[in-house]
């Protein structure tokens, strides 16, 4: 009761409630960047970007690195479960043995190493951790006050420049009950409310007292863009200022990109240049906001892109084509059922809710079926997400609904296979699944143990292991403890 | 490691699924007569949970619950194979109705703006019975919500007026309950203050009670209806339904329903497992969320999942509810009931909690939340537990009458499912 709405929403109303910010050109100001900074403006923008080849540009991430270590833990074998690796495979009566923080083998009658913790895996079912692509936590805390309000940067329609870790705010009391829902990384985002939102942090859902002690080690980090009503209303209708219009939103992210562009050009040259031993090379004026998106044009920053409906992921894939870089995933994805093969055909998941619709008008063709027709189509990639401190509690009984939703469409959809939408998949597009995601030997532990089948109401998890270490053991509150900020409370205790 | 390949099964599969369990609502509205055979029946009432029972519905009314063997000639059957059947479930406090579209702002009625106090605003005359959300929440197996208005800004602690609706499109105009926001969620509406909304709801009373210790000369809150209406509420025959979390100000609203002799109901109520033994002995039902486990303002530090169990286990009648902005989605109010369940919650307590506790706490149990012989049918046959997500509705009936287990999402579904199929088949 009283929270003011959910986060998708959240995002919006933060933003109405936010001081209104002077923009010092709100016609132009997508595409102001440092254009006027910079001298060697030679090349055109090519016709076919071979971003690949581009040299790097500053960056900056390397200053904020995760300090993250997993502590030691003791060999555990989990014994006698129903596994299912993530990979599309299910195993009855198996066995998972996590050695010094990574999967070591998954099989049957597997020998716990001596000093091993054994856990007795009958009636149970063992995942890899799920991973949510999509959360707030930190960045639009609990509790939901204006002081913990710190999402959405929407005094500029295109930001690049603002990292979501540098809003995190590691007490927020949600990590913890995302936890208890088998969590175990997941990405925070910037809000929607601006066309390019920012940088996202891929988190590894540790207890920390500062982010870089959460930050997944060597994750990439995400860029967070956003279609449709959201900036054209924070802009427009709000502010009466660019964009108000869909076709607005495309000019200007179009015009982000062909700054990028720019601004990768005149870096190369300038490596060119030192490269040959010139010794007039001069380093272009480094951009924060062209740092992000020079980056995302090379591939080394992961786009990101809030999207509803299917006409507008359409027009934004031509966008891609046209700068040469590519979208990893359409988060919001209510109307992908609508191009299912166009997103597969493409290579682009879908990040999807399993029933949410209706909140506003993009969100109006919502059906419970999109994730399974997602996953239906042939190469298809359906990703279960939460922009929700609630949902995020329990994506295994989102993709339950959709399990069953497909079902009643006539599609069978096993859990080995549903498994994949909140573990391999999510993991894929972060571009962490070399090292998460599956329980696949040498990957990290990062395991749950459920009481039952995970696609069910009643499904709790017993334990949750990250870098094999229990994080949460649902008989033993003391493994995972509150936040500080509910520390001391006295209406929290006993709660 | 191989990948599990999916299987299709033949489109025919579906369309025999549907045809197989949905029954004609035309022959029932023209009188005909349904038996499902071998049921389990949840029927809420003191006989409990029925199995391999028969319900037969004649005339729109439960004729028979138990071994029937004689039918009317055109009877329809439905072979329930031990499926579960319960009373139609209450999809909570909602806009259903009043709001198509979140954040358009002419399709949402919900919310009055004047700046004054004006109990006398019935947001039911906005009621739209054919708002796609209807098919939505009947296809998931709703039959019943109170529909209600909610305190904004431009508006005053009191929200005004709600009513049940059945999802059929009838609203219930002797179900009328007056809603009133509380806490510091309602601080902005209230001159900054949660201690001035019991001044407010005080100098109201006032007006209405004690007219004669007003002077001519004297600021007033309501206007003549709303001095009416809000009698009328006062005299006890209809709720207040007041939301608040915290625990002290919960406090507060049990003195003032015993102070002025209120019928109260509890929305919200984060902490009111804190209080858990004084609602009990006021006999004051609480409408909650079992989803709200977090500090998500000041007033709810103490959330916890266990909320609904501690509530129950005190004595405390409790139905559930979402907050606002979910009326899209009320069908996920029974997951939220399986939640409770599996946090705490005796299991039929979390179905009486969607279905007899708020046909009890809003008045309608002649028409909801109960199976028995001689009520208007207002039933749901189910895939499997109705608290699990996995299960769907099979058919709805309400009042009486069989429901198109149809919705707009579902002609969209099916519109681009033969898309798809047409392109597995490429």
């Amino acid at each position: 009761m009283h929270k003011i709405c959910c986060l998708v929403l959240a995002a919006l109303v933060t933003g109405c409630a936010a001081q209104p910010a002077k923009t010092d050109n709100p016609g132009s100001s997508a595409a102001t960047a440092s254009g006027t900074t910079r001298t060697n403006k030679t090349a055109a923008t090519p016709a076919t970007p071979s971003n690949s080849s581009a040299q790097s540009t500053p960056n900056g991430a390397e200053f904020y690195a995760s300090t993250y270590h997993a502590p030691a833990s003791p060999p555990t074998l989990i014994r006698g479960a129903t596994v299912l690796t993530g990979t599309g495979t299910r195993l009855d009566n198996a066995d998972v043995l996590l050695v010094d923080g990574k999967i070591q083998a998954v099989g049957t009658n597997l020998q716990a190493p001596a000093n091993s913790k054994v856990v007795e895996g009958k009636d149970l079912w063992v995942t890899p951790g799920l991973i949510d692509v999509h959360s707030h936590l930190g960045v639009y805390a609990s509790p939901q006050v204006y002081a913990a309000s710190d999402g959405n940067e929407m005094t500029s329609p295109a930001t690049p420049n603002v990292w979501s870790e540098h809003s995190i705010w590691p007490e927020d009391p949600g990590f913890r009950t995302a936890l208890a829902g088998g969590i175990t990384t997941l990405q925070i985002l910037p809000g929607s409310g601006n066309l390019i939102g920012g940088r996202s942090v891929v988190l590894k859902n540790v207890p920390g007292v500062t982010y870089q002690g959460m930050k997944f080690p060597g994750a990439p980090q995400g860029l967070k863009m956003a279609c449709g009503e959201n900036p054209k209303r924070v802009y427009g209708q709000e502010k009466h200022q660019f964009p108000m219009t869909r076709m607005g939103n495309m000019a200007g992210y179009r015009a982000q990109w062909v700054e990028a562009q720019e601004y990768q050009h005149d870096w190369d040259e300038y490596h060119q240049k030192a490269d040959s031993g010139a010794k007039d090379a001069k380093p272009p004026k480094r951009d924060l906001k062209l740092d992000t998106l020079a980056a995302a044009l090379r591939g080394d920053i992961l786009v990101h892109m809030h999207c509803y409906r299917a006409d507008e992921m359409a027009a934004v894939i031509d966008m891609s084509k046209e700068f040469g870089y590519h979208v990893v995933a359409f988060h919001h994805a209510v109307e992908a059922y609508k191009i299912a093969n166009l997103l597969a055909d493409n290579g682009i998941c879908a990040a999807m809710w399993a029933d949410w619709w209706g909140f506003k008008m993009e969100s109006y063709d919502g059906i419970q079926e999109n994730i399974a027709f997602v996953d239906a189509a042939p190469g298809g990639c359906a990703i279960v997400h939460s922009d929700s401190e609630e949902g995020i509690q329990r994506l295994n009984q989102e993709a339950a609904k959709a399990i069953a939703a497909g079902e009643r469409a006539g599609l069978t959809i096993p859990p080995e296979r549903a498994i994949r939408w909140l573990t391999a998949n999510p993991a894929k597009v972060l571009g962490i699944l070399d090292r998460t995601g599956t329980l696949e030997p040498g990957k990290m532990a990062d395991v749950v143990v459920w009481n039952r089948n995970p696609f069910s109401v009643y499904a709790r998890a017993n334990f949750v292991f990250i870098d094999g270490v229990v994080r949460y053991d649902r008989n033993d509150p003391s493994v995972a403890p509150q936040s500080d900020f509910l520390l001391g409370q006295p209406a929290a205790e006993g709660s | 490691m191989s990948n599990n390949t999916l299987r299709w099964n033949p489109s025919l599969r579906w369309i025999l699924l549907a045809l197989s369990l949905q029954v004609s609502a035309a022959a029932v509205a023209s009188g005909g007569s349904v038996l499902i055979r071998d049921a389990t029946v949840h029927t809420m009432t003191s006989a409990g949970t029925l199995e391999h029972t028969d319900i037969l519905i004649t005339d729109g009314k439960i004729a028979e619950v138990g071994h029937v063997k004689n039918a009317p000639a055109d009877t329809q059957g439905i072979d329930a194979k031990g499926r579960p059947v319960t009373p139609g479930l209450f999809g909570g406090i909602s806009h259903l109705g009043v709001e198509e579209i979140g954040e358009e702002t002419t399709v949402d009625d919900y919310s009055l703006k004047l700046g004054s106090m004006r109990p006398e605003f019935d947001v039911t005359l906005a009621f739209n019975p054919d708002s796609t959300l209807l098919g939505v929440g009947r296809v998931g197996g709703i039959t019943f919500t109170m529909v209600a208005p909610s305190a904004e800004t431009g508006g005053t602690l009191i929200a005004g007026q709600g009513a049940v609706a059945h999802l059929n499109g009838a609203v219930d105009p002797a179900t009328h309950a007056l809603f009133v926001e509380l806490g510091g969620g309602a601080n902005a509406l209230t001159g900054g203050s949660r201690a001035a909304q019991f001044m407010l709801l005080s100098q109201a009373i006032t007006e209405v009670r004690s007219t004669k210790s007003l002077l001519p000369g004297d600021a007033r809150l309501l206007t003549g209806g709303g001095r009416q209406v809000l009698g009328t509420y006062l005299e006890g025959s209809h709720s207040f339904v007041f939301a608040v979390d915290r625990a002290s100000d919960i406090r507060q609203v049990i003195a003032l329903a015993k102070r002025e002799k209120l019928h109260a109901v509890i929305r919200g109520g984060a902490e009111a497992w804190r209080v858990a033994p004084e609602l009990a002995a006021a006999r004051i039902p609480v409408v909650l969320n079992p989803l709200d486990d977090l500090p998500e303002s000041f007033d709810a530090v103490g959330s916890t999942l266990e909320n609904a169990a501690r509530l129950q286990h005190a004595g405390v009648e409790i139905a559930f509810s979402f907050d606002d902005p979910s009326s899209h989605n009320i069908r996920k109010l029974r997951q939220a009931a399986g939640i409770a369940v599996a946090h705490g919650l005796p299991w039929e307590e979390g179905l009486a909690a969607l279905t007899s506790h708020p046909a009890e706490i809003f008045g309608v149990t002649a028409t909801n939340g109960s199976i028995a012989k001689g009520r208007p049918a207002d039933l749901v046959l189910w895939s499997g537990d109705p608290l699990e997500v996995t299960t769907l509705a099979d058919q709805v009936f309400i009042q009486g009458v069989a429901q198109p287990m149809r919705s707009r999402q579902t002609d969209l579904r099916d519109r681009y499912l033969q898309k798809l199929r047409a392109n597995a088949a490429r």
